[in-house]
């Protein structure tokens, strides 16, 4: 392990040229760029921008496609976080690990506790935790539980964790996005600690306030490409939100059909609560498409998982074309008033991987599909070729239906997806990220199909983080923000800058 | 070496993930074929090496000895496939055979079957009731039930052996002669090809596949979850009890405890031999009556070989250890 006490300042890691590709769609593009010793480095950017693969990189977490990674100048590739730890970088990610049933002081040790003779030194064990936490400012008793741990104290715990593996640079992961504004101070007081220290900080945020005040050197990043690396004096929070947008992916959108003036209003929420969202009112008429923007955390998620029923409602109504869903019935109601979803993750809430095409798409719509509970297999095979013929899912042979739907791409994983949808024939869509991790062409298609089903009638409520994708199909945009529709933008109004000063704007004010 | 390192790691992260196929295909296909294979080899070695195995008498034999295992076997593969275990199948099966036994003393045996066969019915609802209503996981629940079902069954014998020799009405159920084929086979079959078209043909089928394979997108897609597991552990409980019915009226009698913890884990070997996840969402009736006959082989050979019996079950424990190192392993390369 090479120790440079000399080489105080100057560049502690370099990287250059990294690229990384998730299943055919580019994440980060060719990124080259240094960061200074003991500095806070942010890193800023849209959702999906790159900016947590770029921290997962560093920290080992992902290794890149192609280019190169240097500590104090030294090339290194990493193939897991122990590795990167070893070398003294270590990632505090959004989701804090904190163990419920050890203390904090045994939580903060985890892995090195020291021993002897096999068992944990206990004493010892208090004696290094307390010298950590002064050394390192914080007011945390040793002897807490980790149960129950406020998710600032829980931050306390994984900066502590990062300090006894003796890091030299730590990334911070959304370190704020889950904090009370007490705590984010408290935190920013840690932060500028350790960076003085001699510490280098990465850190990743959505807040942009908190990046001009915090950060020395801001890195922008846009669709998986480096903007710019400036001093963080030299930027302010609109320059910063000015070089977020713009993007020109080349991608063309199909046309927008306009809605009828008296298109019925086939979903319509008021008041709706539930868990992460507060007081929603909504309204999606047939043949239109009503994009839902906003970061990630804002509540889409949740807002349209309780409209489908699959999360209980606290207060307020859901009504389709059918009349007010009864609350407490799930998810199989609301499909039978008419009203699907896409979900946003097709692996752990979309498709059974294991199981066959045919049964993934036929699985909605099994009762039409059935005389007297017995599957009528042919009507079945027919419909589900006919379903993935419309979503444009072209099978080499006809037996390749029943080959395990994990054998299909990603693009065609989410198309197989629409067609259950489609099978299933509903008079509202809900579709929450459905160009999610799928290549440019499958967009494309997803784009098209989304924009003819509006155009047959279908009331279509697009969830997305790219804007670009909202602004090319809606008609009209909603933004959420900490759990509420903060702004809704039509016509000319509608705009990339409108649709993230409304997204950031909140988050700003919340901090 | 990281020059040679960035070089392989370029070639599968461009497209996809084709360097795990060769892998893939070989583990999807030895699970296909699973325990199909292993069985025919057995079959044909005892075939050749031991005269009076393969006879008529020897395999009708074999049939009816094992027909209330694949009857359980049989439910509890829907179980299993759903995403559950039912760890009371033994206990249920003592239960009801008591039972039955006990009312067949005084009773009409047609009211001695129908009352066994409804205690079980009884236990699997409850099971179903605690792990879909209170979310208890069902390794857990089943278990705790076996406990209070053994209970149950002691109470009603008083810890004594249920002896129906004059009551040989009873025996019918079991014993009746059809086409010189007994009861207790026949029933097994219609019951075992009933619950195989439940699970491959029909709609609850295509739901309890779908959520064992991922609960979540089942109920998505309007599958009522709760509810198809909760039908799972009746038919298991029901099944249960029948086996344990047909059982005391073979041999016209019954008891407490009746070797009910070995029953309930040669059930589970059996199912999971033949290739039904022990994880949910895959499985097939086929592989369960493949894998219940298979261990039934292994001991039948052990017998007609005249082979040490002690080491027929280590020989089992190793196969079952094979097997479930290989659905994980297959599952692994899938993933």
């Amino acid at each position: 392990m090479p120790e440079n006490p000399q080489q105080v300042k100057g560049t502690h890691v370099e990287l250059a040229g990294i690229s990384k590709s998730f299943g055919g769609v580019r994440a980060l593009d060719q990124i080259s760029l240094k960061i200074a010793r003991g500095s806070i480095h942010a890193l800023v950017g849209e959702n999906g921008a790159g900016k947590s693969t770029l921290g997962k990189i560093l920290a080992g977490v992902i290794t890149p496609d192609r280019g190169q990674l240097l500590i104090d100048g030294e090339p290194v590739t990493f193939h897991s976080p122990r590795e990167a730890i070893i070398r003294g970088i270590v990632l505090i990610a959004q989701e804090l690990s904190v163990a419920p049933a050890l203390s904090v002081a045994e939580n903060v040790f985890l892995g090195t506790e020291p021993r002897r003779a096999g068992f944990v030194a206990r004493r010892a064990l208090r004696r290094r935790y307390d010298d950590l936490a002064a050394a390192a400012g914080f007011e945390l008793g040793g002897d807490l539980p980790g149960r129950g741990l406020r998710t600032a104290d829980q931050q306390k715990v994984e900066i502590l964790r990062a300090l006894c593996r003796d890091a030299r640079l730590i990334v911070m992961d959304e370190p704020t996005a889950a904090l009370p504004r007490p705590d984010v101070q408290r935190l920013h007081q840690v932060i500028r600690r350790l960076a003085a220290d001699g510490t280098t900080v990465v850190l990743v945020s959505h807040f942009l306030r908190e990046v001009a005040e915090l950060a020395d050197e801001v890195t922008i990043l846009r669709d998986g490409r480096l903007v710019r690396t400036a001093p963080a004096a030299e930027e302010t929070e609109e320059t910063m939100l000015s070089s977020m947008l713009g993007r020109s992916l080349g991608t063309t959108f199909p046309a927008r059909r306009p809605v009828p003036p008296d298109a019925p209003v086939v979903l319509q929420a008021r008041g709706l609560t539930a868990h992460g969202i507060h007081a929603v009112d909504l309204d999606v008429r047939a043949g239109e498409i009503v994009g839902l923007a906003g970061l990630v955390g804002s509540g889409r998620t949740e807002l349209a998982r309780a409209l489908c029923q699959a999360q209980r409602i606290t207060a307020g109504t859901v009504t389709t074309a059918g009349g007010k869903l009864a609350p407490g019935r799930g998810p199989n109601a609301a499909l039978r008033a008419g009203l699907a979803m896409i979900p946003e993750s097709r692996k752990e809430q979309g498709l059974m991987l294991g199981r066959p095409i045919t049964e993934n798409v036929s699985l909605a719509s099994l009762a039409r599909l059935s005389d007297l509970g017995l599957v009528r297999r042919r009507a079945e095979r027919q419909a589900v070729t006919k379903a993935l013929g419309q979503v444009g899912v072209r099978l080499t042979t006809p037996t390749a239906q029943n080959a395990p739907v994990s054998t299909l791409s990603g693009g065609n994983q989410q198309k197989a997806l629409f067609a259950r949808i489609l099978l299933r024939g509903p008079r509202v869509l809900v579709a929450d990220e459905p160009t999610r991790g799928v290549d440019v062409g499958a967009k494309r298609a997803i784009y098209e199909l989304l924009a003819s089903l509006a155009a047959d009638g279908l009331g279509v409520l697009l969830i997305s983080s790219d804007a670009e994708e909202i602004l090319g199909l809606a008609h009209r945009v909603l933004v959420m923000r900490a759990g509420r529709i903060a702004a809704e933008f039509r016509g000319e109004a509608m705009t990339e800058a409108a649709i993230l000063g409304a997204a950031f704007g909140a988050a700003e004010r919340g901090a | 070496m990281d020059q040679q390192d960035m070089t392989q790691a370029k070639a599968p992260a461009s497209r996809g993930l084709p360097s795990l196929r060769p892998s893939a295909a070989l583990a999807t296909g030895l699970r296909r074929a699973g325990i199909l294979y292993p069985f025919l080899i057995l079959f044909i070695v005892l075939s050749v090496w031991s005269g009076p195995f393969f006879t008529k008498v020897n395999l009708l034999d074999i049939l009816d000895q094992q027909a209330s295992t694949l009857i359980i076997a049989a439910a509890g593969t829907l179980v299993l496939v759903a995403g559950g275990i039912d760890l009371s199948v033994g206990a249920v099966y003592a239960l009801a055979g008591v039972t039955a036994a006990h009312l067949a003393l005084f009773a009409p045996p047609g009211v001695a079957i129908v009352a066994g066969v409804a205690v079980g019915l009884g236990v699997g609802l409850v099971n179903g009731v605690i792990v879909t209503a209170f979310r208890i996981n069902a390794l857990i629940a089943t278990l705790a039930m076996s406990f209070v079902v053994s209970g149950l069954a002691s109470l009603v014998t008083g810890g004594n052996l249920v002896i129906d020799y004059s009551h040989p009405g009873f025996a019918d159920l079991a014993r009746t002669s059809f086409l010189t084929v007994n009861t207790s086979t026949w029933t097994m079959l219609a019951v075992v090809v009933a619950l195989a078209v439940v699970l491959s043909r029909t709609t609850t089928g295509r739901y309890i596949y779908a959520s064992g394979s991922n609960a979540e997108a089942a109920r998505l897609s309007g599958v009522r979850v709760q509810l198809i597991k909760l039908v799972t552990f009746v038919i298991s409980g029901g099944a249960a009890a029948l086996g344990g019915v047909i059982d005391a009226s073979r041999v016209l009698s019954a008891q407490a405890s009746n070797g009910e913890t070995t029953l309930t884990f040669t059930v589970l070997a059996g199912i999971v031999v033949g290739g039904t996840s022990i994880l949910g969402g895959e499985g097939a009736m086929w592989r369960t009556v493949v894998g219940v006959l298979f261990i039934a082989l292994i001991g039948n050979g052990f017998d007609l070989l005249g082979l040490n019996p002690l080491y027929e079950q280590i020989a089992l424990g190793g196969i079952l250890l094979i097997a479930v190192g290989l659905d994980a392993w297959s599952r692994l390369r899938q993933s």
